[in-house]
């Protein structure tokens, strides 16, 4: 088996071993279904619950990607603003790292008595979540512009907007890819804890109303739908990135003609 | 006749205004006349004020005192007819080498109104720029596919695709190898003979400062005045040969006598 195929198999190896040590756990130790079940009942759950799990799962993806999708636009904006001037930097970035140190779930409470409960808390949670790697991020390949490069388009008589246009964004763009692989795992947890909190559906709901009826096995398949659309989000923002950055991975370029 | 004229050029970074005394006074007392085609080096050592120099040329930053004119008037905003070339290339890294070289087209008038009816002609300016300097055939290539040098060569085309008037080169070879060096040398004694522009060069190597320049102007320690200039009577174009003739050393050697001492073994 060559390095190249090896490297491909890995994730699915290190599940697979997670899994059958789980399952041992469980038979060696006796574990009670309601404590922890074993990856065949959850399998179960998964399949008896399938038209619940998967319209409350569609119901979070698209909770996810609404705060996801102006989490992008807003955090793409002011990272921009941030990162083009010296006083905005200043002005903002402090508070921003003082927001994203608030504990979001502590905030649900708050937007269930300003906007009901429902899908517009978890909306606003997912994008709280997610929008502070964009903004960081997008901040980041701003403010490192080499100087010479900004003399050199200064001299040029450039204006702000060409800067931003021309060497600001697609700088960023490496950056803003990275960010948007986090960004949307978070933004999963930030919908899935405010549907836990405050929701009437949504995989969080489902995962609440299981819990109190001590249905654990559907709990861990409502985990496990979270987790499958979280990877699916992350691997589509992964490829995407190799699209339109490979100017930046050079190195894994050369690399792939010699893996065969 | 004048083209750049410097005047009792005072340069303070960092000064609020107010208070004059605080901040570093990186320029003092600069007096320097260029002419119209001339090819002018500067030469002194780091962090006298040689880079501050060249951006109050530039129009990138403006004295705290005196004047400075460029074709008798006051620069008082960024000059757009000027080329920049640095020691790191900041070549775009997305960017294929024709079409870095072609980002001063986007930005300056009259070419960037022009762009689209002209693309063909623009795509020949920037290829025959890069066969004077021996790049023809990596036009379609990544900037990380090419050697410190040739990213160096490409960064003069793209100082000059734009037809400045004043091409300002701020140690531009000073991270490569000697051989390369030299080799560069002699693309920029080309390039200045096919484009006639003044050119000020910042470098802190003698010997080159000699092999290109007509006029070498040295600058003492920070504060950085001009101690000494000195015209260089050589022959053009200079040859690698002629590094070696007696006449060439000697001008490096009474340069290198005015830079001061140097650190003692
Ligand atoms: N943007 C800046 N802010 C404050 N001080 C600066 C700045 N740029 C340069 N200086 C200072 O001014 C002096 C001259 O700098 P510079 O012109 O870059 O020197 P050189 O190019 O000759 O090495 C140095 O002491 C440097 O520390
Ligand atoms: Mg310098």
């Amino acid at each position: 088996m060559s390095a190249n195929s090896l490297q491909r198999l890995a994730p699915w190896l290190t599940a697979a071993v997670l899994v059958a040590a789980w399952w041992l756990a469980v038979v060696a130790f006796d574990i009670k279904t309601f404590v922890l079940p074993t990856p065949w009942e959850v399998l179960k759950a998964l399949y008896t619950y399938r038209y619940a799990l998967f319209i409350n799962g569609l119901a979070t993806l698209s909770t996810t990607l609404l705060g996801f999708v102006v989490a992008v636009v807003f955090g793409m904006a002011l990272g921009i603003v941030v990162g083009s001037s010296r006083l905005a930097y200043s002005a903002l970035y402090p508070l921003l790292v003082g927001f994203n140190s608030v504990p979001k779930a502590a905030l649900v409470p708050i937007f269930v008595i300003w906007f009901g409960t429902g899908t517009v808390p978890a909306v606003i949670t997912a994008f709280m979540l997610s929008f502070f790697p964009i903004v960081a991020n997008i901040a980041t390949a701003f403010a490192t512009i080499e100087p010479e490069l900004l003399e050199v388009m200064r001299s040029l008589g450039a204006s702000q907007r060409d800067m931003t246009v021309k060497i600001g964004i697609p700088r960023s763009m490496p950056y803003f890819f990275a960010s948007l692989k986090i960004a949307v795992t978070l933004a999963f947890v930030g919908s899935v804890i405010a549907e836990i909190v405050a929701g009437n559906n949504g995989i969080g709901n489902v995962m609440l109303i299981a819990s109190s009826n001590f249905n654990v096995s559907l709990v861990f398949a409502a985990l496990f739908v979270v987790g499958i659309m979280g990877v699916g989000m992350y691997a589509i923002f992964d490829i995407f990135e190799r699209r339109m950055t490979a100017w930046s991975v050079r190195g894994s370029a050369t690399l792939q003609q010699f893996g065969g | 006749m004048t083209f750049i004229q410097l005047t009792d050029v005072d340069l303070i970074y960092g000064s609020a205004g107010s208070n004059p005394g605080e901040g570093t006074l990186a320029v003092s007392s600069a007096n320097l006349s260029i002419a119209h085609g001339e090819f002018l080096a500067l030469v002194g050592p780091s962090g006298c004020g040689k880079s501050t120099l060249l951006k109050l040329i530039a129009g990138l930053v403006r004295p705290n005192r005196g004047s400075v004119k460029v074709d008798n008037e006051e620069v008082i905003r960024p000059l757009k007819t000027v080329g920049m070339a640095f020691q790191n290339a900041t070549l775009l890294p997305w960017r294929n080498i024709r079409d870095n070289v072609m980002l001063p087209l986007e930005i300056v008038e009259p070419y960037r109104s022009r762009q689209k009816e002209d693309r063909a002609q623009n795509r020949d300016r920037a290829e025959t720029l890069l066969a004077k300097v021996g790049l023809s055939d990596f036009a379609d290539r990544m900037p990380w596919q090419l050697s410190g040098g040739m990213q160096q060569r490409a960064q003069l085309c793209r100082a000059l695709i734009h037809e400045p008037s004043i091409l300002l080169l701020d140690e531009p070879f000073a991270a490569l190898d000697t051989f390369t060096r030299e080799e560069l040398w002699d693309v920029l004694q080309e390039l200045w003979a096919f484009r006639k522009c003044t050119i000020v060069l910042v470098t802190h190597e003698l010997r080159e400062a000699v092999f290109l320049a007509q006029t070498v102007h040295v600058m003492s320690a920070r504060p950085g005045r001009i101690i000494k200039s000195r015209s260089v009577d050589l022959p053009r174009p200079c040859t690698l040969a002629s590094t070696f003739q007696p006449h060439f050393v000697e001008l490096v050697q009474d340069l290198r006598n005015h830079i001061g001492p140097g650190k003692q073994p």
